[in-house]
């Protein structure tokens, strides 16, 4: 246990040390919720009327779980694979399986505190009701926190260099973040992006946020969302256990 | 009692045959020197021992324990240096011994270690200011941190320069004196020659030659004797040069002359390694 929480120390100083990755994957989100809720949040949503800057709110949430849990814990890993770091961690006594749950834990502890963050700014700027089913909401970003994760780890297998994995990750989660309507409700897309939308995880997932933020559901109203997040889950899982390498590609 | 024993260890990487059945031991306390082109099988032989890689043959025993079917109790007990360097560059130096030292039972101190290794003026400097060399000694701080029984060194001193190989050696040197056994891959022939009590050639994955570095340059026991002559180099060879250079030496004393570019010197593990390598 001792190792365990040694390790998410360890895991959290690496990440608010690192600049480039503290603002990436943690600030861009808030940055983007500053940015959009000021343009739209007061416009209203034509057929329920309501506000836009709630469902902003909990779209930028979306985006938060894809560039903390995803993007930023693929790039991660695939730098520490390249770098020689994973290889190095193999030969000491830290067993496996806990290194990987605290690098999940602590990548889960980095969006909570940007989760927070949001709903803070949300109910300063924008007058936004902090969410009502405490429960609901929390189960839900630990869900949708751990299958973002998976899929994270999932791809870094298709990553073969440090260089890259920038950009392989951006190009997988930035239009997977537009086309999903994080910043916008994916209603009034044209067909074939409703199409797309329709099989991405975060369109699940955001769906979710909204409605249990939003609309005041309970989590287990939402079995469709949850099916579709865990399943894309699951996948990201088979795919991390089959790809995932502690070596570097040449070693 | 051996620390590691590898019998008829065989390893291909497609139709390449990486390594043909070697056998060698390693005895607790001891400084073996694996030495070889590139190519030969050193990585390859490290990394099977230290579990990274799966044997296609033979037997292969670290402290007791097949590095296959090895777990945390066996990590304990060894420190890992690779070949290439792998660290946090966002993390100081003493952070990056502390964060690797929490891996272990019972870590060293890490200001010890930083003492070991020469960085103490480095200590709060992050990893990424650090040069190469510097960079490789963090490297060598690290697989001691866990205080470990038995080190693998994939080329320890690679890239330092003079005076910071002089302080890795004489790291090395202490650690043998406090009893650890240590298994040292390099290119570096005199490393070999001043640290290892035991020496094997590797040539394309066959074990050529072993010993002590005494033992390996004591088959060629001719003293090479040169000076110049004139404008030529004079070479000559012997087994018994003592009477030759009193010849030398008086001839030059007795026609006034300085004997210009004398040199007398015992074959090096170098010249054995060419001669076995063919390089």
């Amino acid at each position: 246990m001792s190792l365990f929480f040694h390790e998410v120390k360890t895991e959290q100083l690496l990440f608010w040390r690192n600049r480039e990755s503290a603002f990436f994957t943690f600030l861009l989100p808030v940055i983007f919720f500053l940015v959009f809720g000021s343009i739209y949040g007061n416009s209203t949503i034509t057929k329920e009327h309501l506000r836009a800057a709630p469902f902003l709110e909990a779209g930028m949430i979306g985006y938060g779980v894809a560039s903390t849990a995803f993007a930023g814990l693929a790039i991660t890993m695939v730098i520490r694979r390249e770098s020689g770091v994973l290889k190095r961690i193999r030969a000491t006594p830290l067993p496996p399986a806990t290194y990987l749950l605290a690098v999940l834990l602590s990548t889960f502890i980095v969006f909570l505190i940007e989760t927070a963050l949001i709903i803070v700014i949300g109910r300063l700027l924008f007058s936004v009701a902090v969410p009502d089913r405490p429960f609901s909401f929390l189960v839900a970003l630990v869900i949708g926190s751990a299958a973002f994760a998976a899929m994270g780890l999932g791809l870094t297998s298709a990553v073969r260099s440090s260089e890259g994995s920038s950009a392989v990750v951006n190009f997988v989660y930035l239009p997977m973040a537009i086309i999903s309507g994080t910043f916008f409700t994916p209603k009034g897309y044209p067909g074939f992006l409703r199409a797309i939308a329709d099989v991405l995880p975060l369109t699940y997932f955001t769906k979710l946020t909204r409605n249990v933020m939003v609309r005041h559901e309970h989590i287990w109203t939402q079995g469709g969302s949850l099916a579709a997040v865990l399943l894309w889950g699951a996948i990201g899982l088979i795919a991390a256990i089959r790809g995932f390498r502690w070596q570097p590609r040449d070693g | 009692m051996n620390a590691v024993t590898v019998r008829d260890l065989r390893k291909s990487y497609g139709d390449h045959e990486a390594l043909r059945g070697i056998d060698f031991t390693i005895e607790a306390g001891e400084v073996f020197g694996l030495l070889g082109p590139n190519g030969a099988g050193k990585t390859t032989t490290v990394e099977i021992l230290e579990g990274y890689r799966r044997p296609d043959g033979g037997k292969v025993e670290v402290l007791g324990v097949d590095p296959q079917k090895s777990g945390p109790a066996w990590r304990e007990r060894i420190g890992v240096m690779l070949q290439s360097s792998s660290l946090y560059p966002a993390l100081t130096v003493r952070e990056s011994l502390r964060v690797f030292g929490g891996y272990y039972a019972a870590p060293r101190d890490a200001d010890e270690v930083i003492g070991i290794v020469g960085l103490v003026e480095k200590s709060d400097a992050r990893v990424r200011t650090l040069s190469g060399g510097q960079k490789r000694r963090l490297d060598l701080g690290l697989a001691l941190v866990g205080d470990p029984e038995l080190v693998f060194l994939d080329e320890p001193t690679t890239g330092f320069d003079p005076g910071a190989r002089r302080t890795a050696w004489d790291t090395i040197r202490e650690l043998r004196a406090l009893g650890k056994t240590i298994l040292l891959t390099t290119h570096y022939l005199d490393e070999a020659e001043q640290l290892a009590d035991r020496v094997a050639v590797l040539r394309d994955g066959v074990i050529i030659r072993e010993g002590s570095p005494a033992e390996l340059t004591g088959g060629i026991v001719e003293t090479e004797i040169r000076y110049l002559r004139g404008e030529e180099e004079v070479v000559e060879r012997m087994v018994d040069p003592t009477r030759r250079l009193h010849e030398l030496t008086a001839e030059a004393i007795a026609r006034g002359e300085e004997l210009a570019g004398l040199e007398v010197r015992r074959p090096t593990l170098e010249d054995i390694y060419l001669e076995l390598t063919g390089e």
